[in-house]
């Protein structure tokens, strides 16, 4: 027995407690090992990442702050009006971005005491339904990097379908929300279909598939099928009245019926996952593709399906923007909605409701970001630096266990870790 | 040179890895650690090696503490340890390799190999190892990889040798040659501490057995101790090392391989027309060395392997071509070789690893709803049933001890009717006492009425299990003998001899045990 295989069954009954045996040898290679423990980390790292990024964001929007540069030029005599401008520069901003996106408590009226709060929901839609799509192909082994083009391709088909058609109200909105699942779940399809048939690599293919999106949708709004009539510019025409989303809290508010479909779309994700045959596939394809094809599942069938249906989710993102807030078929129709669905899925350790918590969160450092831009000076590319720097060191967890002095999982304590003993036949 | 190891303690956390261990190992002895998987030893030899730190106690060599803070430290003191997975790099050759990590050079940054293979000769003639210091690596069968390995220690000095558990991957031959290799050593005044949890071996090589369980000595045994003595001391209870099996009453030949061959990728030939029958309630045991075709033959069965030609019929009912799913809906169980890898999902919990093919049945599922409940009641059942070790039926089946893995995987198999059951390696790095409880549990599938196929490469369990035994050697059967066949007629045929004069040689020598 190897140093290293007796670290993974250690003595005795008090075995079956010690995690360090949880990173058993099912893992095919280290890459996915990596991923698996970035994708689905603890809980409580992923909090405190959240915390450390906003006390370092804090530090940022204070040192770049033009009070505290004249007030540092004296630092030596006064050092509290340095510390004290640092402070207010750093809680003014953080009380805009509150402000900006859960409750407005210097509002008037009701509407416009709620009205940042919904404006999180909003944003926090399409992020939700995308990040769910990423999060549930990373159950099945696979790491979508391709939610981006899925959106987008999700926002075509739903667009085409909500200004050419003109149907009866509800049938209209049921045929452009199907029109932008199935987008989506054909783009990625595609993906799973060459990673199953031909064992392409998913994040090579997911990016590609990325570029060929955008620019597919540039050629698109350059062809007149997709543009205005009587116009050359690259914008479609405004969806029907019978193909967007309704209003959820009557016209004071932007927050539409997407919302609840993504609401939907969580509760179907769990269920998925948790309670139902294809998703016990999935997580058994995604967790050893070996022991699932001794157990007679299919693999191959499994990235196809998970790849479907992570298209099919960011293609709800793409109904969201189309259909909820843009109403029109633009090449920014995604923004970076796709991207930053990683991080959600991420953030929320690739498990539904930490997606859908993960999604209200970044959708709320959007939403903020605007009204602590306007009302501060402090510019929104704060919030992206946040945003990054939350995903750091998400992906770094050894990192935030140092600065909190937080356990090692599976504590084993000094000189636990065998120093390599592959170095023994070198070292002389 | 005397090796003292006094009041070794070694904690992982609130674990207990090795509890104020005392051990001396005298010149010129064979010090035998026997213990069962995960009991401490190889955490021990790690400690001795330098790659942990003793969390107490200290080490002597000639009565000075020494402190060792790597590997190169207990090399520099003339401990030398060969590892049961070899630690060469395939493509250099074998002066190459053992040369690596103190090379010298000539002018002009050339490496000077001449004098290491000088060395490499003078050792190979010494103890008649045979060795060619210009051979590849790769190119060496496995007895010769390790002696290699053995070489690398003694260039640098070693007095004290540290084989851990190194007969694991050898031929019943090369195991022979290993043990008359160790002699030579002991007689020259090396001294080696063996690790093994095979009594025979054990028995057969030492000057003083020390046992440990749990982290702890629990005793010392003189080589001439019984094996049923030791195995208790080992376990911690008394052992029945002989399964009393009743006679096989085999009835109908159900399961059929006809001119079966599997290819690999690379179209070679790895299982190279296979024609077999099994019968209703029989043993057959595939023995062999590893890697001579024994996982094609059975994936092939299960419908794994891509490349197979030929028939397989159960029931009178083709396998060849069809999904594994519909293969296991045939009845088929299966209990892959290496359970960690395709036997279980580790971060599944333990009841979901109870039906991890069978997820989608009517009493697991209505449609595409699956039912916890169900699950759960099932988990319960075969917990208490197998007597798995686990904390709950929802703790992560990767954290559960080998033995009690293997009682998940053997559970899953073994709880539905079957018309075939296949087991790889069932009881590979399990505990005596599991092993014994599964060896019961698959003659009482036999006793069933069900043919049953065991593949081993532990000669100990085929002839413990088998009714009748087919010898794999590159893809082809040496033969198939009755299972009271002697251990040396199986020895030969793993070599490559071919059954009828693997039975007439052994009639030759007649009574060597070994």
């Amino acid at each position: 027995m190897s140093p290293q295989e007796e670290n993974q069954v250690p003595p005795g009954p008090e075995a079956s407690t010690a995690p360090t045996a949880t990173t058993g040898p099912e893992a095919p290679t280290s890459e996915q090992t990596l991923l698996q423990r970035i994708m689905t980390g603890n809980a409580l790292v992923a909090f405190l990442s959240v915390v450390l990024s906003l006390i370092l964001g804090g530090l940022l929007i204070a040192v770049t702050d033009p009070a505290v540069g004249r007030a540092s030029s004296y630092f030596f005599t006064r050092p509290q009006d340095t510390l004290g401008a640092a402070w207010s520069a750093a809680s003014n901003a953080y009380i805009a971005l509150f402000q900006g996106s859960v409750i407005n408590v210097r509002g008037t009226t009701f509407t416009s005491v709620i009205y940042p709060l919904t404006q999180t929901l909003t944003v926090a839609t399409p992020l939700i339904c995308a990040g769910l799509g990423v999060a549930l192909a990373f159950r099945a082994g696979l790491f979508n990097i391709g939610a981006q083009g899925q959106i987008l391709i999700g926002a075509t088909f739903a667009a085409w379908v909500g200004f050419t058609l003109h149907l009866p109200a509800g049938l209209h909105l049921l045929l452009v929300v199907l029109a932008g699942m199935v987008g989506g779940a054909v783009w990625a399809g595609l993906v799973g279909l060459l990673k199953a048939r031909t064992g392409a690599h998913e994040v090579i293919l997911t990016i590609m598939f990325n570029y060929i999106a955008t620019n597919l949708v540039l050629y698109f709004l350059s062809t007149p099928a997709f543009q205005r009539p009587g116009s050359t510019n690259p914008i479609s025409p405004q969806l029907d009245d019978t193909a967007v989303y309704p209003l959820l809290l009557g016209p004071a508010f932007r927050l539409h019926w997407g919302f609840v479909v993504a609401v939907v779309a969580t509760v179907f994700v769990w269920w998925l996952l948790n309670r139902s045959t294809v998703g016990f596939e999935l997580r058994a394809v995604g967790a050893n593709p070996s022991a699932a094809r001794t157990a007679g599942i299919s693999v191959s069938k499994g990235y196809i399906l998970a790849m479907a249906i992570a298209g099919a989710l960011a293609g709800l993102a793409g109904v969201a923007q189309v259909s909820g807030t843009e109403q029109v078929l633009t090449s920014g129709v995604a923004a970076s909605f796709g991207f930053d669905a990683i991080t959600v899925a991420l953030l929320g350790r690739s498990s539904p409701w930490g997606t859908f918590a993960a999604g209200i969160l970044f959708g709320a450092f959007r939403a903020g970001g605007v009204t602590m831009q306007a009302s501060t000076g402090t510019s929104i590319d704060i919030v992206l630096v946040v945003q990054s720097l939350i995903v750091l060191f998400i992906a770094a967890p050894p990192l935030v266990r140092a600065l909190f002095r937080l356990p090692v999982p599976g504590a084993a304590g000094r000189g636990s870790t065998p120093r390599t003993p592959v170095s023994t036949g070198a070292a002389a | 040179m005397k090796l003292e190891l006094i009041g070794i303690t070694k904690r992982f956390g609130s674990l207990v890895a090795n509890d104020h261990i005392d051990l001396v190992v005298e010149p010129g002895q064979v010090h035998s650690l026997l213990g069962e998987n995960g009991a401490g030893k190889s955490t021990l030899m790690n400690v001795l090696y330098g790659l942990y730190d003793p969390t107490e106690g200290e080490i002597r060599v000639d009565d000075e503490p020494v402190v060792f803070k790597g590997p190169a430290d207990a090399m520099a003191a003339g401990i030398g340890m060969v590892h049961q997975h070899f630690m060469l790099v395939p493509v250099f050759t074998v002066a190459e390799n053992v040369a690596l990590g103190n090379e010298t050079t000539k002018a002009g940054g050339l490496l000077n190999l001449s004098r290491t293979r000088e060395r490499i000769r003078e050792i190979s003639d010494q103890y008649g190892f045979d060795v060619d210091p210009d051979a590849v690596v790769e190119d060496l069968p496995v007895g010769v990889q390790q002696r290699v390995e053995i070489i690398k220690a003694l260039v640098r000095d070693a007095e004290v040798l540290i084989l851990d558990e190194p007969t694991a991957v050898l031929t019943p031959r090369e195991t022979d040659e290993l043990l008359g290799i160790m002699g030579q050593l002991t007689a020259d005044g090396k001294s080696i501490v063996f690790i093994s949890h095979k009594l025979r071996e054990v028995k057969a090589v030492s000057d003083v057995i020390t046992v440990i369980r749990r982290g702890k000595v629990v005793g010392t045994a003189e080589p001439s101790a019984s094996t049923t003595e030791l195995a208790s001391l080992m376990v911690g209870r008394s052992v029945s090392l002989t399964l009393d099996k009743a006679p096989a009453t085999p009835g109908e030949a159900s399961f059929r391989v006809h001119e079966l061959v599997v290819q690999a990728a690379n179209g070679q030939r790895v299982v190279d027309g296979l024609s077999f029958e099994v019968s209703r309630g029989e043993i057959l045991a595939v023995a062999g060395v590893q890697g001579n075709g024994q996982t094609e033959l059975t994936e092939a069965i299960l419908g794994l392997q891509d490349h197979v030609s030929g028939s397989i019929t159960l029931d009178g009912v083709e396998l060849v071509g069809r999904s594994v799913k519909d293969i296991i809906r045939a009845g088929v169980g299966f209990v892959p070789e290496d359970r960690s890898v395709e036997g279980l999902v580790g971060s599944f919990t333990v009841a979901e690893n109870l039906v991890l093919n069978r997820y989608d049945d009517a009493a697991f599922a209505r449609g595409l709803s699956m039912s916890p409940a169900a699950i759960r009641t099932n988990a319960e059942e075969k917990i208490e049933e197998f007597d798995i070790r686990t904390q709950s039926a929802s703790s992560a089946a990767g954290t559960l001890s080998g033995g009690n893995q293997q009682k998940v995987v053997m559970a899953r198999e073994l709880s539905r009717p079957l018309k075939l059951f296949i087991a790889s390696q069932p009881t590979r790095g399990v505990d005596v006492g599991s092993i014994e409880f599964l060896h019961r549990r698959i003659v009482a599938e036999r006793d069933g009425g069900t043919p049953v196929i065991i593949v081993s490469t532990e000669l100990d369990e085929v002839l413990e299990l088998a009714d009748r035994i087919a010898v794999l050697y590159r893809g082809r059967f040496m033969g198939i003998v009755p299972g009271t066949v002697s251990r040396d007629v199986l020895g030969l045929m793993m070599a490559g001899m071919p059954a009828d004069e693997a039975l007439a040689q052994a009639d030759d020598i007649e009574g060597g045990d070994l």
